[in-house]
Parts: structure tokens; C-alpha cells; sequence
């Protein structure tokens, strides 16, 4: 027994791993054991070992629990190294870095708010929310605004310009985040196509269906159309097959015999049409003009003239006028 | 802001020389698109107090059946807490240069910290490769040689008492060896590391069913074996254990291994004093009245509540009486009707 005491005091027992070790004992290595007499012994030290475990935990004070007695454990000796690096601290955003600056502290807020419109309590936020700018309905004028802007438009945009700022003010701040490594878990910032120099805006993403259609343009590229080239898995047939131009029939005649001759003469008009300009008949124009001019003398003369006007008054009241007159005397 | 960029390219272009591109690297927000995905990223996100190492298993174009076999029951003892790939893999080879790259992306992807690779071939037969990393970069590695493999099946003991999954086991090192050799100084670590399961606060003593024995036989061997425990009857509080060979069994042979660099070991060995807060539900703060605890109270069931005292008309006796005398009238009435 007292040799059994002295051992155990010599063993390592970490207890938050349930661990124990024996540095002192020594396998013999001038007369080697045979393998069967070496694990025999391994398996009896192992059994002195974990019995040393086990008198240790098993004194632990314990609570009674439905499954068995529970131990609490103290914590692990050993010190293993960690799987990932401590959380680190997020830097504050600006808007904290300024309120710390100026003394502002956060305050509890009422889900509710009394809306002055319904006269009624509604959520402060969200959908059917209190004291909605974009519900109203109505915008006064002011003698002030300019006829030509639309207020609504103008609501909407200011709205937009608010939430681009917001999103602004957010990427901003995560950028300095990521630069101290204290990103929140769930958010990436994924670098985008560099910009197109010259300009501030990200370029238009290229669609699949897009990069597909170019894929199979450029792949008729070749003597034969593409057509003998190896398709890779999954690509696209390419989009033009067979003929590009069609030619009609010369030999004149009805339905598509006729066609040839109207297109040509489609395209002749359109032609003559828009150049029309450059072709002036300068004797007509004159002629036309003078015309003009005589009938708009003429014209002026008879208005001028009482006896033509009575006589077109005369001309105009025969059948209405008539009518109207009875209907006038009758009431 | 606009007007600031006309007047400067303008100004550019008085000068007429050239002209200035500022290159900035467009950041889009990625976020979970699903609750779960980000409640995944929570969980892999780094925390004050870690849970436990997962394992990956995997092994690179040639094996043997031995490693095979070896890999496979690793994979048993650890199933709880492990990924086992099980195609072959190329581009792994964790103690060249550039071959780490592959493993560090699997450490990333399946959110493991420690990496079991098994390798064959004629230089390094059944060649065992373990592994740590740190923030999804290698920190350590040992390399080892199985012999003398004997598996699960070939151990018959009672089924009863083989050890159950996930269980809590006891580690047991012999040997001075892991204290005077500095590459089984560093193999006790990482097996420590690999097989100690989950670091527990509670523990059950009813549950604590197996037992894995290392001995440092000679300098550069160890005896590995994994036992299922059997606790005796001795009369005092403390059981009397005995260990039951349950397989594995094997002979590790030490070849090349690769300490941890150690400006990264005295990173990776930080922690910290203060514990992660838990969110204090329930409880108000009053100026006045000073910590108020909302308590939940179960729905009064009244509907089911015995009385004291039951009143007269309450009484089922006298309801069922009731009950049967008005059967009994009827038949009465009928009869008096017929005559």
C-alpha cells in the first residue's frame, strides 16, 4: 500500500482534461520485453493511472441529477493552444466616436407614437407607420415653389438620397472594422470590379445570357463558321445559323415576284423624300407663290366688303338659323 | 462634391498634361441571405471561449489498407466531432512547401482545427500526418508510422461495455520519455489535443466509459491503445477501475515533425480573464423600486381545481338519483297513456 501512495503522488493529474502522466516511469530498454509481457505492463500502469484519475474525481463534490452524480470540473492544466485568434474589439463607428465627442447618450425609444394624421397611436416604424411623410397625400403649394417640379418626384428622391447616404455611412464604417479584423461574423466586404477609369460608378454586371451570346459570336470566328469547332460542355449553339441575306426574285411577277420591285422602290421614295429639299422646282415655286399671295388679297378684300358678309350669314342661318329662331320665340 | 470634380478636371485640362486616375477598389456588403446561414457564420465566428477542436480525416493519392483502416476508426472514436473526406487528394502535402495551401482551404471550409493525413508510400509506409491550425493556418504538425495495427473487430470484450460516442475520456501518458524527447513532448500535445473531446464544466460519473493509454516505450515509440472502462465495486466512494482493451491498438513511430513557430504559439496561447456575458433576461432596473425579476407563472388551471367542499347539488350521487328517476317516471306516464 505504501508503495502504491508513494506512486500516485508522483503521477500528473490534470483533472479539467481528465489527464494524468507518469514521467518517471521507465520501459527497460537494455533487455526488451516481449511484445505481450510490454503491453501487459502498459495496460497496468494505465490501470494505476486511471485510478489515480478516478480518486481524484470521484472525491469531487457531486449533485444528484436524474441521469447520475454531476461533477464540476475545475479547469483544464494543460494549456493547448487556440483554434482561432480572440474576438476583437469593433472600432467605434462615427457616429459613436461623435456622440462620445458631444456628451450624446443613447435613449429608449417607444414602439408606439402618437400619429397626428388618424389621430391615432401607431408603430414608429415599418409598414402603416406614425407620421409618414411619404403617406400624405396632399402637398400644399407654396407661392414660393416652381410650377415645373413635381413634389412627389421630389419626395421619392430625397428618400433615395437618404438611404444611398445611409448605405455610404455603413460600408464606411465597416471598412474601418475590417481594418482592425473586428467584422461582424455574418458580413463580407467583397471587393467588385475595379471602375472604369474616368468614371465613379461600378460597371454593369455582364449577365450569363449575355457573356453566352458573345461566347458564341466569337466562336463563328473561324474560316468555316464555326461550324467543325469542338463545343465545349454546356455551351450555346451559336445564335446565327444559316443565312444572313435573302434575296427576292428578279423575274417580275405577283406576290413575291412583286416584292423585289416595291422594296427598291421603298427605298427610292425614302430616298427622294428626305432630299426633296435639294430638289426645288424653282419656276413652281414661284408660281405656287404668287397664287398664294392673289388669293390671300382676295380674301381680304371680301372681308372687307358688307354685302359678302351678309350674304354668307344669309347662307349659314338657312337651316339652323331657322330652327334656333322658333326654338328662341317658343320660349 | 460635383462641382469640385468639374473645376478639377478642368483644371487638368488647362494644364493639359495628364491626367490623374485614382484607382478605388469598389467593396460590395455581403451578408447571409438566410437566417441559418448566418446563425452558421455565428458559430464559426472566433469566440472568447472555444468549443471544442473539430477533425478533419483525410488522406492523399496512395493508401494502404492498414491506413485505411486506421483512418476509418479514428474517424469512429471521433465521430461526433469529425468530417472524413474520403476521396483521394492531390495537391495535400502539409510538410512541403506549397502543399499546405489545399489543406489550409479544407480547414476553412469544413471549420476544422486539427487534420488527420494519411499517406503510403515506400520512404514513409502507413504514414500518419497530425496536425493543427491556427486561424486556418498550420501550426503544427507531427508526422507518425503505424505498426503493429490491430483494429476494433479483432478485440472481443462485452458489448455492454463498449464505450459510447462522444463520451469524455481519461488520457493516461507513461513513460519519461514525453518529458525527455522533444518530438514525443510534442506528440503528447497534439494527441492530448486531438483526443480529449469537448472541455466540460459539468461532467456525469455515470457516463465516464472509456480510457485511451499512451506509453513512450522507447524514444521514438509509443504504444497507443483505447480502453472501455469498468468501474468495481471497492467498498468506498471511489470505484475500483479496470481497463478493458476495446481496440484500436497501434505502435506510432515518430518521423518528421514541425514545432510551432514562436511568435504564432504565444498568439495562439492568449486568453483572456473576462468571460463571454450572458444576455440578463427577465430582470428591470427601477430608480425607485431597484431590481425587479419578472417571474413566469403557469395558467390557473380553475376550471380544474378541487373544491373544498362540495356543495349539495354538486353531488354526483345525487345528480345521477336524479337522472334515474326521471327514466323511471317516464315509463310510468307511457303506461298510464296506453290504458
Amino acid at each position: 500500500m505504501e508503495m502504491e501512495d508513494e506512486k500516485r503522488s508522483n503521477f500528473d493529474v490534470d483533472l479539467g482534461n481528465l489527464m494524468a502522466f507518469d514521467s518517471y516511469h521507465t520501459f527497460p530498454s537494455e533487455t526488451p520485453l516481449s511484445r505481450e509481457e510490454l503491453m501487459k505492463q502498459c495496460l497496468l500502469k494505465g490501470t494505476h493511472l486511471v485510478q489515480a484519475i478516478a480518486d481524484a474525481l470521484f472525491t469531487l463534490p457531486s449533485t444528484q441529477d436524474v441521469d447520475g452524480p454531476l461533477v464540476t470540473l475545475p479547469p483544464p492544466l494543460t494549456k493547448l493552444p487556440r483554434a482561432k485568434h480572440l474576438p476583437k474589439p469593433k472600432p467605434p463607428t462615427k457616429w459613436e466616436a461623435f456622440a462620445k465627442k458631444k456628451g450624446i447618450q443613447k435613449r429608449k425609444k417607444d414602439k408606439i407614437v402618437y400619429d397626428e394624421q388618424s389621430g391615432t397611436w401607431k408603430r414608429r416604424f415599418g409598414y402603416d407607420r406614425a407620421n409618414d411623410e411619404d403617406a400624405v397625400p396632399i402637398i400644399e403649394a407654396k407661392p414660393t415653389d416652381d410650377p415645373k417640379d413635381d413634389p412627389f418626384a421630389k419626395r421619392k428622391e430625397n428618400k433615395k438620397k437618404r438611404i444611398e447616404k445611409q448605405e455610404k455611412n455603413r460600408l464606411q464604417n465597416l471598412k474601418e472594422a475590417a481594418k482592425f479584423g473586428a467584422l461582424p461574423s455574418h458580413v463580407q466586404l467583397a471587393a467588385t470590379a475595379l471602375p472604369i477609369t474616368g468614371t465613379q460608378a461600378a460597371p454593369k454586371k455582364v449577365t450569363k445570357d449575355e457573356l453566352g451570346n458573345v461566347a458564341g459570336i466569337a466562336a463563328t470566328a473561324t474560316a468555316s463558321g464555326g461550324k467543325f469547332d469542338k463545343k465545349l460542355a454546356g455551351e450555346k449553339p451559336q445564335q446565327h445559323q444559316g443565312k444572313y441575306r435573302k434575296f427576292l426574285p428578279v423575274v417580275e411577277g405577283s406576290g413575291i415576284g412583286s416584292q423585289e420591285r416595291e422594296q427598291t422602290e421603298k427605298i427610292l421614295n425614302k430616298i427622294i423624300s428626305k432630299n426633296s429639299h435639294d430638289i426645288l422646282n424653282v419656276e413652281k415655286a414661284v408660281r405656287m407663290h404668287n397664287v398664294k399671295k392673289e388669293k390671300k388679297r382676295r380674301s381680304e378684300k371680301g372681308k372687307a366688303s358688307p354685302t359678302d358678309r351678309k350674304l354668307k350669314t344669309q347662307k349659314k342661318s338657312f337651316k339652323k338659323g331657322s330652327f334656333k329662331k322658333g326654338k328662341a320665340n317658343g320660349k | 462634391m460635383m462641382d469640385n470634380g468639374t473645376t478639377a478636371s478642368r483644371k487638368t485640362k488647362d494644364r493639359g498634361c495628364f491626367c490623374v486616375c485614382v484607382l478605388v477598389a469598389m467593396l460590395e456588403i455581403k451578408t447571409a441571405k438566410t437566417r441559418k446561414g448566418k446563425r452558421e457564420l455565428e458559430k464559426r465566428a472566433p469566440k472568447l471561449v472555444e468549443s471544442s477542436k473539430k477533425t478533419l480525416i483525410l488522406h492523399g493519392t496512395k493508401t494502404s489498407a492498414v491506413l485505411n483502416a486506421v483512418l476509418a476508426q479514428i474517424y469512429q472514436l471521433k465521430k461526433d466531432n469529425a468530417v472524413k473526406f474520403s476521396r483521394k487528394n492531390e495537391n495535400v502535402k502539409p510538410f512541403e512547401a506549397g502543399g499546405e495551401t489545399s489543406l489550409e482551404f479544407f480547414s476553412l471550409k469544413t471549420d476544422c482545427s486539427i487534420f488527420v493525413y494519411g499517406s503510403h508510400s515506400k520512404k514513409r509506409p502507413d504514414n500518419l500526418v497530425i496536425g493543427r491550425t491556427y486561424d486556418h493556418h498550420i501550426y503544427d504538425l507531427v508526422e507518425i508510422g503505424v505498426e503493429n495495427f490491430k483494429p476494433m473487430e479483432s478485440f472481443c470484450y462485452d458489448k455492454k461495455l463498449a464505450p459510447k460516442e462522444g463520451s469524455k475520456p481519461f488520457i493516461v501518458f507513461i513513460g519519461e520519455g514525453f518529458e525527455a524527447v522533444q518530438e514525443l513532448k510534442h506528440l503528447k500535445e497534439v494527441l492530448l489535443d486531438l483526443l480529449r473531446g469537448e472541455v466540460v464544466e459539468n461532467l456525469n460519473l455515470a457516463g465516464v466509459d472509456r480510457a485511451y493509454v499512451c506509453a513512450a516505450v522507447s524514444p521514438n515509440r509509443v504504444f497507443f491503445t483505447h480502453c472501455a472502462l469498468r468501474l468495481k465495486k471497492s467498498g468506498t466512494v471511489v470505484p475500483r477501475m479496470k481497463l478493458e482493451e476495446v481496440g484500436p491498438s497501434m505502435d506510432f513511430v515518430v518521423r518528421r515533425h514541425r514545432p510551432p513557430n514562436e511568435s504564432l504559439r504565444k498568439e495562439a496561447m492568449k486568453t483572456t480573464r473576462e468571460k463571454p456575458k450572458k444576455k440578463e433576461k427577465n430582470v428591470k432596473k427601477d430608480e425607485l423600486q431597484g431590481k425587479i425579476g419578472s417571474i413566469y407563472i403557469p395558467d390557473q388551471k380553475l376550471g380544474e381545481m378541487a373544491l373544498p367542499n362540495k356543495a349539495k347539488g354538486v353531488k354526483r350521487e345525487r345528480r345521477e338519483a336524479k337522472r334515474k328517476n326521471l327514466t323511471d317516471e317516464n315509463p310510468s306516464k307511457r303506461k298510464k297513456e296506453d290504458s
